[in-house]
């Protein structure tokens, strides 16, 4: 305690610099903590993906539609437990960057197969009782203010009712919340009966199927045999888990998960420079002062340990505020409006970070704290 | 009363003992530089009496700070031995020997060698940290040093707000704050003017006078070698009574 005031005075000597070397290494964390974010943004699913869960969408592409009736033809398959579908419908909220998805589904299908999405039940039951009811995730709900009792126009761009109308109009009757962090809670749910009645074209076609097989070790086999059904039909079917699903999309993105590590390796490579850089200066301007310290009584350790807890402070200081100031960010939520619906700090990231900053105070320190230690005392005074 | 009131009093009574602090015996030392080996003091041989306040003369570059680092245990002996208060300090591992510096010598410096960083109650306190005193003990170590020296009000100064003379006595200060078996100076008075010099050296005639410190100095200034009790001259690596005309 008494030696991190000796620490702290030093920190103080020069301000300018110290400010600018925790900054430094602040700017550091802050992109190490937000293009975390992005990367456990886009590859989002892919982790809380669900094993049992499969995703059966058209051999060709998602784009074309699978008929209704493979529900009851999958469900016969040895091995699924139970299957439900999902369309894309692609509306526009007021204005087109006001991006969130929206599925036409089975609420209690659907809500089955999703146990992580969390709906109060009696606003599942005002769903069940409402043809024109529609729910929606928490991060959607707070982000247009929306509350149950509201009604939600939507423009279709893909989906004219019945007469060429454009709006369709729901009732918002639930708000769900995510079990987990990575839950994605930006989805508008709506009832396929409805969906299906009102459209002008495609009726009794859907998007894709989620099928829910018995036993995960099983799905590889499970999926063959659900492509296996619907071979040579005019519709053929690719199932495959949905973790291998998403991770599909998030490869047609680019491998962008690798480039954000490269960059973040470039950055504090660059920091690790500057900071050690800074250190090594702060150290050989204080020669004579260590020597001094080390002719009263300190020895070759405490003055190793007294620039080496300097430069981990420092580090620390400025890392932790980074963290900090990046979490902070991150919680404003998705910077795209949208794109990003699960936009969270890992834990496991925050982690690494903190691992991070020590390990770069002690790099950074290490060199100048072992110069420290090995001064020797006749020398350094001679040199003032 | 007055500090010269107190120098005066102690004035007839000379503290020199019998019994000997420091034994310097056979002591060589040669520094490498590069190639060259450079010899600096040939099998020196000095006693220190406690209580004594020894003066070292001598040329520049005669050796006169070498010696003192060796005796303050900042350096090893090439050969010889050197023993201080009967322990045998050119065989202590470094770390012992930091401990040792840290119980049983203060240093004073030319350039004083306060930390920028630390107000003048800071810097004294800095051996104390070594110590196992809690904070309310080390104030009052540090608040005693301070009145010894005159310098009870600048205690909060950073040494920039310090006059040459001040910060010396910051100096004396840490010097002394551990209670020290022994005091070395170089050339303390070295950077200042006559009249803070005198007051210096006033300071450290108390010391040892006063407080029983025995005290070793490095000066190249005869009006300051006759402050002490004894003067030796380093001259071609060896100690001498008399100065080489
Ligand atoms: N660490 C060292 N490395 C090399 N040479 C040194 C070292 N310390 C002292 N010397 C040399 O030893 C001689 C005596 O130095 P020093 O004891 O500082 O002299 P003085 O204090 O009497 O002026 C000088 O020639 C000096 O250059
Ligand atoms: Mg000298």
């Amino acid at each position: 305690m008494k030696f991190l005031r000796l620490v702290g005075s030093n920190l103080k000597r020069k301000k300018i610099r110290t400010l600018l070397t925790l900054s430094s290494i602040l700017v550091a964390f802050v992109l190490f903590g937000y293009l975390a974010a992005i990367r456990q943004a886009l590859s989002q699913g892919v982790d809380v993906a669900g094993a049992d869960r499969l995703v059966v969408r058209h051999k060709v592409s998602i784009i074309q539609f699978l008929p209704e009736s493979y529900e009851a033809d999958m469900e016969r398959i040895e091995g699924v437990a139970e299957a439900t579908h999902a369309t894309w419908f692609g509306g526009i909220y007021q204005e087109p960057q006001n991006f969130f998805p929206q599925f036409p589904v089975k609420p209690e299908e659907y809500l089955a197969m999703y146990p992580e999405f969390l709906l109060p039940e009696d606003q599942k039951q005002a769903w069940l009782k409402s043809r024109t009811g529609a729910v929606v995730g928490r991060t959607t709900a707070d982000r247009f203010e929306w509350k149950v009792g509201d009604k939600i126009p939507i423009q279709a761009t893909i989906w004219t009712r019945s007469g060429g109308q454009r709006t369709w109009e729901f009732d918002l009757v639930g708000i769900y919340d995510g079990a987990e962090a990575g839950t994605d809670t930006t989805q508008f749910l709506f009832r396929h009966d409805y969906f299906d009645e009102a459209r002008d074209m495609a009726r009794g076609q859907i998007g894709w199927y989620y099928v829910r097989v018995e036993d995960p070790d099983k799905a590889a086999g499970v999926a063959a045999a659900i492509d296996n059904e619907f071979a040579n039909s005019p519709a053929e079917t690719k199932a495959e888990t949905e973790g291998a699903f998403v991770q599909g999309f998030a490869d047609q993105i680019g491998n962008i998960g690798a480039i954000i590590q490269a960059i973040v390796g470039a950055v504090f490579f660059t920091i690790l420079l500057v900071a050690g850089n800074t250190m090594a200066q702060s150290v050989r301007e204080r020669t004579g002062e260590l020597a001094v310290l080390k002719a009263v009584g300190f020895t070759d350790a405490h003055v190793l340990g007294l620039v080496l807890t300097e430069a981990v402070t420092i580090a620390a200081l400025g890392g932790f505020a980074g963290l900090g100031l990046s979490w902070f960010m991150i919680s404003a939520g998705d910077p795209t409006g949208g794109l990003l619906p699960i936009f969270f700090l890992p834990r496991q990231d925050i982690v690494i970070g903190i691992v991070l900053v020590v390990v770069l105070g002690l790099l950074t320190g290490l060199l100048p704290a072992l110069q420290a230690g090995r001064l020797r005392i006749a020398d350094a005074l001679r040199r003032l | 009363m007055s500090r010269q009131a107190a120098l005066d009093q102690v004035e007839a009574t000379s503290s020199v003992s019998s019994e000997t602090l420091v034994r310097v015996e056979g002591c060589t030392k040669h520094f490498r530089r590069g190639s060259e080996e450079i010899r600096v003091l040939e099998k020196l041989d000095l006693e220190v009496p406690k209580g004594e306040f020894l003066a070292l003369m001598g040329p520049s570059g005669s050796g006169k700070s070498t010696l003192l680092n060796l005796m303050g245990g900042l350096d090893r002996p090439t050969t010889g031995s050197i023993t201080v208060a009967g322990e045998r300090i050119d065989q202590l591992s470094r770390p012992k020997l930091a401990a040792w510096r840290a119980r049983h010598v203060g240093f004073v410096f030319q350039f004083y060698n306060l930390l920028p960083v630390l107000n003048a109650e800071r810097n004294i306190e800095l051996p104390l940290l070594l110590t196992h005193l809690s904070r309310a003990e080390r104030k009052k170590h540090v608040e005693t040093a301070l009145e010894i020296v005159g310098l009870s009000h600048r205690q909060k100064h950073y040494p920039g707000t310090l006059s040459g003379g001040e910060q010396q006595r910051v100096g004396i200060a840490r010097g002394i704050v551990t209670d020290p078996t022994l005091l070395l100076a170089d050339e303390p008075t070295g950077d200042l003017d006559r009249k803070t010099g005198d007051e210096i050296l006033d300071l450290l005639q108390a010391l040892n006078r006063d407080h029983g410190k025995t005290i070793i100095m490095v000066t190249h200034d005869p009006h300051a070698a006759a402050r002490s009790t004894r003067t030796l001259y380093v001259n071609e690596g060896r100690l001498r009574a008399e100065p080489v005309e």
